[in-house]
């Protein structure tokens, strides 16, 4: 690996001053599932590699019925799916951090990194946006705001600026009759990338037979994690059954614009897409209706 | 070469200090530094787990871990299995069950089926397979890891 420096600041002011410092040549260093490889095999550069995880902000995992969900931007996956009251809160969100790597990747591996790594083939970034995730966002200008459907900008490139860095994502405490879920296919059962991914959630009304909001996020299947808006409208007031979900897969299915690689061709990966929205909703409804 | 880093740290419970380049790794800073040679290079991305080792308890790839990381934190490697009354359980039924051929990757799966029965002292064969799914092994099969595991657990 080429010699860079090593810092671990312990506020986000000493933070952002280094990334502001260093510039492109500053990465951050999260789980570094991601990042350590890339500088090994000299997919990125840096003179001065930062880890983050000396921050207490970026370590915060709270839920509060009112505020909702803070996932700090260095918290491990395995602190997400360990904690009781979050994994039963937020179930969609615990499919995408239990199936990332194997049980050491989930051992150091975030959400955050997933995130900023801005891969199109990421697990967690689907259900995160399905769940209405809102990135928070420190840099020299203070603190700023992005739903995490706008973060990611093209392969492997996100909406952070020069000095800024992920504090940590916030979610909105679940609606009541609300269920979410996440599902990829993989030639193998764990260890591999997505050739596919559908992130989903629903709100049911009272009676638990229509819906009246729901969120549609694909992977893999464009140069970003892709909400695909018409989805979850095809969903809106009609009476929950086969047909409806039908037509929510095949606007998923008419949005994405997937690429033919080693892992699958264009045609397929459009076909498993719309399998795996309705798989996931038919999962999200049935957790709705169990809450 | 960028100017050396002193890290201190407990290993195998036994606090411990080394200087390492800030590039290192901390299997690079196990292997070359410290001369603890049990942790393997199989892949060096994350895939293979050769070089598992627990960090504060947890499950890791030290691969895939920066030395300069654990300042103030607990490394236990492969090293500290055995003790000096004998090998660890793990250690005897791999033994006993051939559970290794060439060896390379044995370390990490001792270490990583260490990690399971510590949370979990009677795994199901589908936890030890689901568990160890980030150990890959060129050459048994698997099936007599697996064995060795389960075997291990009945033991402890
Ligand atoms: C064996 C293996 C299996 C894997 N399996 C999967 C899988 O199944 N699904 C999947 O989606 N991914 C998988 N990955 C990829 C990786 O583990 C995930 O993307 C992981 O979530 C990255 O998180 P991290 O904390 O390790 O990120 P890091 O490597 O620390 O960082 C990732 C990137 O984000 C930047 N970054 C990190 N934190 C911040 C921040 N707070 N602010 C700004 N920039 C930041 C870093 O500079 C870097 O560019 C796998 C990786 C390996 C090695
Ligand atoms: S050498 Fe670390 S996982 Fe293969
Ligand atoms: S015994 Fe040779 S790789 Fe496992």
């Amino acid at each position: 690996m080429k010699d860079f420096d090593f810092a671990a600041p312990k506020t986000i002011a000493e933070a952002v001053a280094l990334l502001s410092k260093h510039g492109e040549q500053a990465k951050i260093l999260a789980g570094g599932t991601d990042i350590i490889v890339q500088l090994r095999e000299h997919r990125r550069a840096a003179d001065v590699l930062l880890d983050i995880k000396r921050i207490p902000e970026v370590n915060e995992l709270s839920y509060d019925a009112k505020k909702g969900l803070v996932v700090g931007a260095a918290v491990p996956c395995y602190r997400i799916y360990e904690h009781q009251e979050i994994a039963m809160l937020y179930p969609g969100l615990i499919d995408a951090a239990a199936l990332i790597g194997g049980i050491q990747i989930q051992s150091r591996a975030t959400l955050g990194g997933n995130l900023c790594n801005a891969s199109p083939a990421a697990d967690s970034i689907p259900p995160m946006i399905a769940l209405e995730g809102v990135c928070v966002i420190a840099g020299p200008a203070g603190t700023r705001e992005l739903p995490v459907e706008k973060f990611c900008t093209a392969p492997g490139k996100n909406a952070l600026g020069k000095g800024e860095l992920l504090v940590g994502i916030k979610f909105p405490p679940p609606k009541p009759n609300s269920g979410a879920a996440y599902l990829r296919f993989i030639p193998r059962n764990e260890m591999d990338i997505a050739v596919a991914g559908a992130g989903v959630s629903v709100v049911l009304d009272a009676a638990k037979s229509k819906c009246t909001a729901a969120r549609v996020a694909l992977a893999a299947v464009a140069p970003t994690p892709l909400l695909v808006p018409e989805a979850g409208a095809a969903l809106v007031d009609g009476v929950l059954n086969d047909a409806l979900i039908d037509k929510s897969a095949s606007a998923a299915r008419a949005a994405a614009k997937p690429i033919t690689d080693m892992r699958g061709d264009a045609d397929y990966r459009r076909h498993l897409v719309g399998v795996l929205v309705k798989r996931a909703l038919n999962i999200a409804i049935q957790r709705a209706k169990g809450m | 070469m960028k100017k050396k880093l002193h890290v201190t740290c407990t290993i195998n419970g036994k606090e411990t200090d080394f200087l390492c380049e800030p590039r290192q790794s901390l299997l690079e800073a196990l292997r070359d530094e410290l001369r603890l040679t049990g942790a393997k290079e199989g892949c060096n991305n994350g895939n293979c787990g050769a070089c598992n080792v627990l960090l504060d308890g947890r499950l890791v790839n030290s691969c895939l871990v920066m030395a300069a990381e654990v300042e103030g934190r607990a490394v236990q490697t492969v090293e500290g299995l055995a003790t000096p009354q004998g090998l660890h359980p793990l250690q005897q039924k791999f033994l006993e069950h051939a559970a290794l051929q060439c060896g390379i990757c044995t370390p990490g799966f001792l270490v990583a089926a260490k990690a399971l029965l510590d949370q979990n002292p009677k795994p199901t064969e589908h936890q030890v397979r689901h568990w160890l799914a980030g150990n890959l092994c060129r050459c048994t099969g698997y099936d007599k890891i697996i064995r060795a595991v389960l075997d291990a657990a009945k033991a402890l």
